[in-house]
């Protein structure tokens, strides 16, 4: 095993680039280091003009989404024991235009994710003297694992989709949207479907997949996707009966 | 200082260059042997509904070698088809149910059409000869 790793990084400068270029750097090997910990070194060694998004260096603040050797990944999560005699290559997430080096530009992705109203609508209001909205574990089990989403948009690097038609609201929205229609105090659905189940919501997704196998949370955006269109389906069919009634 | 971002263009080769888009885009394929099978379904009964001459024209062609061929290219696309359908349908089944329940499941349903479309085609076959 070397003790050093080669590291094959996008530089873009705006100032200085026409279009990104590579600039490899080599950083010393640690068993324990990941590529996270490979780029503070080199930022703070080498190359202090080296620009990358990062914050809590555990996997909970999803900043530091970024392609390694062309896979969407969390820096700090990926060990560069498992890129031994590699190059590593590092390029900013598929799919957002580079504002510097592997920094995207994420201003498209904050429209969507307003869009599906990512937050509790609540069913009915209550005043504050009838106490909390309650909730039991049961109920609390049927979308919690969608509550797990750190907005790193691994999944919209990993989704052909999201690049094929920039509108589409994409895998972190969409499954943040099931998350809410799920839960038992709210009562948003009818308000989200407008987004959700329009031309650029559930139906531009064609089950690629991708989405899943790159979360880094097993948030599972694409059965939260594929259950939404099941959902959204019977909701229309619904509509029909009680429209053909009236 | 000022801010261009880049705009990077999707190659066409895009999905070529990982495994799981390849199988996603082979996936896709399968649609178009299952529509050339079902046009072949379609020109069966219409040469039926032609009379014998045509309807022993329509047999000699799909028991042809090139008709064979096309039948087994087609079967293995669905065959792909659906097991790559089947191996994902946990994600689309709202159930908590464990995800081999739910693919066991399809597998046993689609055992019994089968068998039942077997006896169908077997009575009408018997029918026939008789």
């Amino acid at each position: 095993m070397s003790d050093t790793v080669l590291l094959s990084i996008t530089r873009y400068d705006p100032e200085k680039h026409s279009e990104p270029v590579f600039q490899s750097y080599t950083v010393p090997y640690h068993e324990d280091w990941v590529v996270l910990d490979a780029l503070n070194y080199i930022k703070d060694n080498l190359d202090g003009t080296l620009t990358f998004r990062w914050s809590c260096h555990m996997a909970v603040c999803g900043s530091c989404g970024m392609m390694i050797n062309g896979e969407p990944k969390l820096s700090c999560n990926a060990f560069l024991r498992d890129y031994q005699d590699k190059t590593i290559k590092v390029e900013p997430l598929d799919g957002f235009p580079i504002e510097r080096d592997v920094v995207v530009v994420i201003d498209s992705f904050m429209v969507k994710l307003a869009s599906v109203k990512p937050y509790l609508i609540a069913k009915e209001e209550r005043a504050l003297s009838e106490g909390e909205y309650l909730q039991t574990p049961a109920q609390l089990a049927v979308f919690k694992h969608y509550t797990q989403c750190i907005n790193c948009l691994l999944c919209y690097a990993a989704c052909p989709q999201t690049k094929l038609n920039e509108d589409f609201i994409g895998p972190a929205a969409l499954a943040l949207a099931h998350r809410y229609n799920l839960d038992t105090r709210d009562g948003g659905k009818k308000a989200r479907a407008e987004t959700v189940t329009s031309n650029e919501g559930i139906w531009e997704c064609t089950f690629v997949g991708a989405c899943s196998q790159v979360c880094p949370k097993h948030v599972d955006p694409a059965a939260a996707i594929q259950q939404t269109k099941i959902s959204a389906s019977v909701d229309w069919f619904k509509s029909l009966l009680q429209g053909n009634r009236s | 200082m000022s801010r261009r971002p880049f705009i990077r263009k999707m190659r066409r080769s895009w999905w070529l260059r990982r495994r799981r888009t390849l199988f996603y885009m082979m996936r896709e394929l399968t649609s178009l042997f299952i529509g050339l099978y079902s046009a072949l379904l379609a020109l069966g009964l219409v040469q039926l509904a032609r009379g014998s001459q045509a309807w022993d024209s329509f047999i000699a062609l799909i028991t042809s070698r090139g008709g064979v061929i096309f039948q087994l290219l087609c079967f293995a696309f669905a065959l792909f088809h659906s097991v790559t359908w089947f191996a994902v349908t946990p994600k689309a089944v709202p159930l908590s149910a464990p995800a081999k329940a739910v693919i066991g499941a399809h597998y046993a349903v689609w055992a019994v059409i089968s068998v039942v479309v077997l006896l169908l085609a077997g009575r009408f076959v018997d029918g026939s000869i008789q």
